[in-house]
Order: structure tokens, then C-alpha cells, then sequence
């Protein structure tokens, strides 16, 4: 799997994507795959608090919930709602149309804590022998 | 143990080099390193219930018990009645402590009238087979025999049909709980009419020598009806549909079968068994809990081990949850007071710090047309 280079990851294998002030937030591809078909996805409103590294929504497949995790400190500013009716989006598509929320962003030094595309590879191989 | 954790300390079935093959996913299930999925969930919980599909269980313990006095040992361990059964049948039962917890459920299988078959779970064989040696001050042998079979699960309106296709035995005749020994897949096997899906399907149980040569041969018999390899994430949400209990949720060491709505397994008419004395007093001061389904009414997933809430107190947890994939809902069985468990009640799951609606509802909550 090739995880896009212009994005940056986390350890709880969410991906963000920064456009201008506004970064977009998702689970991996890696993330998906673990958890199988997606059936339910639960997500905050616009206008929520985000704070780094808490948990704000949860991803559920049939057999599991996985919380998710903000990257970064900000203001939600977009929801992808598509995803409620179509949950599946997040399999299909996790780096595209998969994506969950939109977000301004307090602190860009967060950012730079983040992985790198190289280093999430790595992050995921090791995690996957383990 | 000495043994590090990681996968190469798992269990592994005469099977487990099939399943890489297949690209399942695979996970730690009671020690065994065991399929979770193949083609995901969904699509193998479907199969199950609209065609058929092949499960590798053999994990799961059996034990052997012999002797003149056999089914004496037996119906002095087991709830269910034991001597009721004639050759060929095989019963539902349970194994339980003095105080009427369940150590373990299982299948008693009569081969002969000295001679029964048992299929037990996985993570109790161990412990089952010390209770029942401890125990056996009877003219009879008691013998660990897991590592002498491999068992496959044939379930799936289908299931007959595919089966037929692989054996002279007339399956087509056999009975729900009943059971032959003979030549599978050119094999010499035991094939019960029994299932943990709430389908119709065949629990078959060969050498393990012979089981990859028998999946292929399932699964080759079974091209035309698109049968389906499936893991143990779709055999849990087919039993939970079904409404069919687990170890160590619906049922467990304090857990009585009165508690889980498994009364009938339980023959008070008996002179003896272990349990007994605590279930004939449950029975008669009534129980105080017990097991009930529910089905989600507003938007969210409950899951094994969340609060259920009413009247605005805790008062139970869920035992098992999930969405059905077959009913299209999010479904769940609990554990929580009698006076909460009638259908119809409302409750709420404690989902995530938030209390999502949910209702008391009968179960099964799928049974299939017969």
C-alpha cells in the first residue's frame, strides 16, 4: 500500500491533510483493513473542540468499534455526513472519500510531531511482525 | 509458559496453512491462532444464511467415555439426561459446578450404549476433562481425544445438498441432533446434524491428518452453490442472531442455565448431579436475573461488556452485541434483573459515555424457516 507522501499520520492510524488553514483528518488504509466492513461511524459536529490526541468519534465494523483520535488542536469545521448513509466509503476510499472531518488547526508545530508517509510504513510494518 | 506471546505461541488446527493460503485474517481466540474472516464478515454471514458455508472448528475439545458405567459418570456431571439418548443421538448439555455455573457447555454424542462422544469449547477442554477424571469414581475411562480429530461446520440452507454430494451416509433422513459414523470425503468420519448458526448444517469430525484434503473436498462440492469459508467473526454474529449462548458471556461459572434461559437442559427429575441442590433452590425461590435480548433504537453499536441502564440506574451489562448482518439491525443479548427482561421494556445502552434507547425484545431474534 502506497499512503499518500503530501499526508501526515498517527500512531492510532488516523492521516491528516492540510489545505491551506484547514486540515482534512481520516483512518489509514491500514485501519480499515483491520477493522473490516465499516457499518457505523460516529462523528462529532461542526463547530466541536478538538483536542490533540483525543478521542472524538468512533469507526465500528461488525466486529469491532475503534475510537478515533484527533491528531492536532482545533475547531471541527465540516463532517463528512455521506459517510452515515454510507459507511462503506471508509473501506473504499480511506484516504479519498473516506475522509471524516475538517478541521482548523491552533497549533501548526502539532503537525511536525506527526509521521511522515515513510515513517508510518515503517510504523505499520513493524506493528504488523509484531 | 515459557513460550513469548505473538502467534507462534497460538494453538494452530491441522488447518492453519489453509487459512494463510486463503489470505484470512487471523487472530488469538482462546489461545488458538484462528480465522477471523475471509471475504469479511458480511458476505460470510450471508452465505450462511441464504446458501452455505465452511467453518474450521477444530479448536474446539472433544472427549471420549467408555465403559460400562459411562453413562452413569455422565448423567452425574451433566445437567441434560444422558440415558435418555439412543445410539446415533447427540444431546445439548451442561457441565456445572456445586453451585450450578456452568464450567462448560457441550454436545454428548451416544455412540454406543458404553461408548459417548463429546465436543467441548476450546479454552474449558482442559479444565473439562480434570473435572470429569477427578470425578469418575465410575466403571468408565475417561479420555482426552482433541488431538485425535479436526472438525469442519458444513451450515447453510445448502448444507445438505453440498454434504450429500461427499458420503453414502443418508444425511437427507438424519435428524436435527442426530448423528452417523462412516466414509466422508473418503474418509472415515462423524457426521452430526448440528450447527452453532441457527441453520440447518453438519458438524463433521475426521482425522486430523485428513482435514485439508476434506475442506478441499467441501469446498469443491460446494462450487455451485458459491459455498463460503467463513471465521469465527460470522460464526459469532450467526450464534448471536440465533440467540445461541457463548462461555464466558451469556454463560460462565457463576451463571446458571436458569439465569441464561437454558432451563431445559436442566433435569431436576435426576436423583443426582453436580449443580443439582443450588438449581432445585433457584428453581424454587425463582431466579433474580436473567439473560434477555434487545434490540437498539436509537443510532449506535452496543458491545460485550457496556452498561444497560433503566429507570435511570445501571442495572446490567451486555453479554454479547453486535449489528446482524442478515437483519440489518444492532442487536445484543444482557444480563440484568427479571423485572427488566420482559419484552417490550425499554432499557438504554451505555454507549461511549452516552445513553443510546433500546428495547427488551423475544428471542431468537432469527429463526429459520423450517
Amino acid at each position: 500500500m502506497d499512503y499518500p507522501t503530501e499526508y501526515r499520520y498517527t500512531r492510532e492510524h488516523e492521516w491528516l491533510r492540510l489545505d491551506g488553514d484547514v486540515a482534512t483528518v481520516g483512518i489509514t488504509h491500514h485501519a480499515q483493513d483491520q477493522l473490516g466492513d465499516v457499518v457505523f461511524v460516529e462523528l462529532p459536529e461542526a463547530g466541536a473542540k478538538l483536542q490533540a490526541e483525543r478521542a472524538f468519534g468512533a469507526v465500528e465494523s461488525v466486529k469491532a468499534v475503534s475510537d478515533i483520535y484527533s491528531p492536532l488542536s482545533g475547531d471541527v469545521t465540516e463532517v463528512n455526513e455521506s459517510l452515515i448513509d454510507a459507511p462503506e466509503k471508509i473501506n473504499e476510499d480511506p484516504h479519498g472519500d473516506g475522509w471524516l472531518i475538517r478541521m482548523t488547526v491552533f497549533d501548526r508545530s502539532e503537525i511536525e510531531k506527526l509521521m511522515t508517509a515513510g515513517q508510518y510504513a515503517e510504523y505499520v510494518a513493524a506493528e504488523t511482525e509484531g | 509458559m515459557a513460550e513469548t506471546s505473538g502467534p507462534s505461541a497460538l494453538r494452530r488446527t491441522p488447518l492453519h496453512r489453509v487459512h494463510g493460503e486463503a489470505g484470512a485474517r487471523m487472530t488469538d481466540f482462546g489461545g488458538w491462532h484462528m480465522p477471523v474472516e475471509y471475504a469479511g464478515i458480511v458476505a460470510e454471514h450471508a452465505a450462511v444464511r441464504t446458501a452455505a458455508g465452511l467453518f474450521d472448528v477444530s479448536h474446539m475439545g472433544e472427549i471420549e467415555v467408555r465403559g460400562p458405567q459411562a453413562v452413569d459418570l455422565l448423567d452425574s456431571l451433566c445437567s441434560n439426561r444422558v440415558a435418555s439418548l439412543r445410539d446415533g443421538q447427540a444431546q445439548y448439555s451442561g457441565l456445572l459446578n456445586d453451585n450450578g455455573g456452568f464450567i462448560d457447555d457441550l454436545l454428548v454424542h451416544r455412540i454406543a450404549r458404553d461408548h459417548y462422544f463429546l465436543c467441548v469449547n476450546a479454552a474449558n477442554q482442559d479444565a473439562d476433562f480434570a473435572w470429569m477424571r477427578d470425578r469418575n469414581r465410575f466403571d468408565a475411562e475417561v479420555a482426552f481425544a482433541s488431538d485425535r480429530y479436526a472438525q469442519l461446520a458444513v451450515q447453510g440452507p445448502r448444507a445438505l445438498a453440498v454434504a450429500s454430494r461427499l458420503t453414502e451416509l443418508d444425511l437427507a433422513s438424519m435428524r436435527y441432533y442426530w448423528f452417523s459414523q462412516g466414509v466422508f470425503a473418503d474418509c472415515a468420519a462423524t457426521v452430526a446434524r448440528t450447527g452453532y448458526t441457527g441453520e440447518d448444517g453438519f458438524e463433521v469430525y475426521v482425522p486430523p491428518s485428513e482435514a485439508e484434503r476434506v475442506w478441499t473436498a467441501i469446498l469443491n462440492a460446494g462450487a455451485d452453490e458459491a459455498i463460503q469459508p467463513c471465521g469465527l467473526g460470522a460464526r459469532n454474529t450467526l450464534r448471536l442472531e440465533a440467540a445461541m449462548s457463548l462461555h464466558g458471556h451469556e454463560i460462565d461459572t457463576d451463571i446458571t442455565p436458569y439465569e441464561a434461559g437454558l432451563g431445559w437442559i436442566v433435569k431436576l427429575g435426576k436423583p443426582s448431579f453436580t449443580g443439582r441442590e443450588a438449581l432445585a433452590r433457584q428453581k424454587a425461590e425463582g431466579i433474580r436475573r436473567r439473560i434477555a435480548g434487545f434490540e437498539m433504537r436509537g443510532r449506535g453499536i452496543a458491545r460485550d461488556g457496556y452498561k444497560v441502564w433503566g429507570e435511570g440506574r445501571a442495572v446490567g451489562h451486555v453479554t454479547s452485541a453486535s449489528p446482524a448482518p442478515f437483519l440489518g439491525k444492532n442487536i445484543g443479548l444482557c444480563m440484568l434483573p427479571v423485572e427488566y427482561a420482559r419484552p417490550g421494556r425499554p432499557i438504554e445502552i451505555e454507549i461511549r459515555q452516552r445513553m443510546v434507547p433500546a428495547e427488551i425484545v423475544p428471542t431468537p431474534f432469527y429463526k429459520r424457516r423450517s
